[in-house]
């Protein structure tokens, strides 16, 4: 049996995502191999054939492979498919958006968010914005499976696979074309994959205040910044700040909650995190039934004093 | 050009979800039902599209249970034109979903499929994608724009780290995210003129698609329960605490 795992990458580095996913794909079988789909990615390919264990790293490439349009990438996978007994994906927006077409064109369901390999026929994923926990056993022939990076550690490093080309990566290109991207770099750490997260929700009221409140106190403490549905749907915050059950599911060691009240689907995004801690105003909000540390208070009060706390 | 919506009768969002005590699945006997989120969002999108002149025709597919109607009504009362139930009584996977909506589309020849991303229930995030794979369109999901012109769509998609926008050339199935829109309350009106229009009752057999399921749930249970938390006096405490005894600064 050999898996092959799709990598999440940037052309230059490959992400936790990826290391992560490969700790799920080791415990199906020994043999994993790694497949970067991108344009000038040598430098990704490079970087995913140090990852422990991994067996070899195959490159695909090409300009619709560059943006990762779904079309490109299930042509380069499908091709591949013969060889593998099973394709993981780390469950990125990118990996969600490509995984459950390979599947339907290998005839098989995805097994979507896993978070824990039984066996290497039964999975457990998250249902219900994470309320149920589903263990399901798949008699399909060959497994397509999205896997929740929060839930594996990542492989280190100490691997020296071998890169191989391969082709592929052009079909749909006719159809589905890449037009435009705005994608904002920041210096902050990636939240997906961050130490602490601070997240800011309906209670700031505007972009300005969360810019003014939840950004220096973030920044402080070397943190991601995250929002609820609520700061996003406002515009106080960017569309992929968002956690929770339909946005970015994080586990950092250190989850703020600041103005948020804890709605399920909010709670879908973080309560794996190790640490939660909660400013609200309002002692009943349902925010404090999971976190570890919460604070009655004002935000305007509570933010400042811990900005001087925090020295 | 006609527009074909899938929509999916699921548990309303608002409901606290119990898992059953014999861990066969979650307790769904008198709870709320309604449609999924998502599924408002794309009816919203198609009905706005209809509205805005580009699309002549609007018809809902739903495939679930006899009161899986009700969830078909409520997208005839926001404006869609018609109806298809395809009625099962076991849980349709979203392999076999995909394959009865490609027979739906064999048959209706829709220019485009707008619908959910995800439903909420079973979370999977799928169905679209694997519709498109199946019909070999392209796709443009979590889609937060759309603008028709001619015979493509110019979609702005959701991704991480920001918007992407794509162009597809059509027919293609789109699926639609949070910020796509906010979709319309039912007028009274329309409520009622809703229950005129026409839905087509159909089965899984009428459409020669095997929708036995491939993936055997063994148990469901409920996830660990955090431990309960202390409430601290102010942030000076807080960061002693963050310090010394959760060691997380
Ligand atoms: C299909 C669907 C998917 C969804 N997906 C997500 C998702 O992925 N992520 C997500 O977050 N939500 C999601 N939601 C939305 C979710 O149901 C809630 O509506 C949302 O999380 C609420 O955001 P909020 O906590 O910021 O706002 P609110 O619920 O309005 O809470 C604001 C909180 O701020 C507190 N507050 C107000 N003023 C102050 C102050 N001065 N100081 C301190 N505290 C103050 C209030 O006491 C309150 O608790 C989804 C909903 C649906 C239907
Ligand atoms: N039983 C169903 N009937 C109609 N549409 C469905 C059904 N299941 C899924 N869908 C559609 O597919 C989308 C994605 O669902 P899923 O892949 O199950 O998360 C939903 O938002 C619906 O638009």
């Amino acid at each position: 049996m050999a898996v092959l795992v799709i990598a999440d990458h940037d052309n230059t580095i490959v992400r936790d995502t990826t290391a992560k996913t490969i700790t799920a794909a080791m415990s199906l079988s020994p043999d994993v191999d790694v497949l970067v789909c991108g344009s000038g990615a040598q430098a990704a390919a490079d970087a995913a054939g140090k990852l422990a264990g991994v067996r070899k790293v195959l490159l695909a490439e090409s300009d619709a492979l560059g943006h990762q349009l779904a079309e490109a990438v299930t042509d380069v996978v499908f091709a591949l498919a013969p060889g593998y007994d099973a394709i993981l994906t780390p469950a990125t927006s990118s990996g969600k958006n490509f995984s459950p077409r390979i599947a339907a064109k290998l005839d098989v369901n995805q097994i979507t968010d896993v978070i824990e390999v039984v066996s290497a026929d039964t999975f457990v994923r998250p249902i219900y914005a994470g309320n149920a926990l589903e263990t399901v056993q798949s008699s399909d022939a060959k497994k397509v499976i999205t896997i929740r990076p929060t839930a594996f550690k990542p492989v280190g490093d100490g691997g020296s696979a071998a890169v191989e080309k391969v082709g592929g990566g052009t079909a749909g290109a006719r159809e589905a074309t890449f037009v435009s991207e705005e994608v904002v770099k920041s210096d902050r750490p990636e939240l997906a994959g961050a130490k602490i997260v601070v997240s800011g929700g309906r209670a700031l009221g505007s972009a300005e205040e969360f810019h003014k409140v939840i950004e220096p106190l973030a920044d402080k403490l070397g943190a991601a910044v995250g929002a609820s549905r609520a700061a996003v749907d406002a515009g106080y915050a960017p569309n992929d700040y968002q956690v929770g059950q339909t946005g970015k599911v994080v586990a950092p060691d250190l989850y703020i909650a600041i103005g948020i009240s804890g709605a399920i689907q909010h709670l879908a995004g973080m309560k794996d995190s190790k640490v939660i801690v909660a400013i609200n105003k309002d002692a009943d909000a349902p925010i404090f039934q999971v976190a570890d540390y919460g604070i009655v208070g004002d935000y305007k009060v509570v933010v400042p004093e811990l900005m001087t706390a925090l020295g | 050009m006609k527009v074909l919506v899938p929509v999916k009768r699921v548990i309303d969002y608002n409901v606290k979800v119990r898992v059953k005590p014999d861990q066969t699945g979650v307790d769904l006997a008198n709870v709320k039902m309604s449609m999924n989120p998502f599924d408002e969002i794309a009816t919203e999108e198609a009905v706005r599209l209809k509205e805005k002149g580009v699309v002549t025709e609007v018809v809902v597919v739903s495939i679930g249970p006899a009161q899986a109607q009700e969830t078909i009504r409520t997208a005839l009362a926001m404006g869609a034109d018609r109806g298809i139930l395809i009625t099962s009584d076991t849980d349709v996977e979203p392999l076999a979903v995909a394959k009865l909506l490609k027979a739906v589309i064999a048959e209706e020849s829709p220019s485009l499929v707008i619908m959910g991303k995800q439903s909420i229930d079973g979370d999977n995030n799928a169905v679209g994608q694997m519709l498109a794979a199946l019909l070999d369109w392209p796709q443009a999901t979590f889609a937060s724009k759309i603008e028709v012109s001619g015979d493509s769509a110019s979609v702005t998609r959701e991704i991480d780290g920001g918007l992407q926008t794509l162009s597809v050339s059509l027919p293609a199935v789109i699926t639609a995210d949070l910020r796509l829109n906010e979709p319309r309350y039912a007028s009274l009106p329309n409520i009622m003129k809703a229950k005129k229009k026409e839905i087509a009752m159909k089965t899984a057999a009428d459409y020669g698609v095997d929708v036995s399921a491939k993936l055997k749930v063994l148990k469901v249970t409920e996830p660990p329960k955090r431990a309960g938390g202390i409430k601290v006096a102010d942030a000076a405490e807080l960061v002693m605490k963050l310090k010394t005894e959760a060691g997380v600064l």
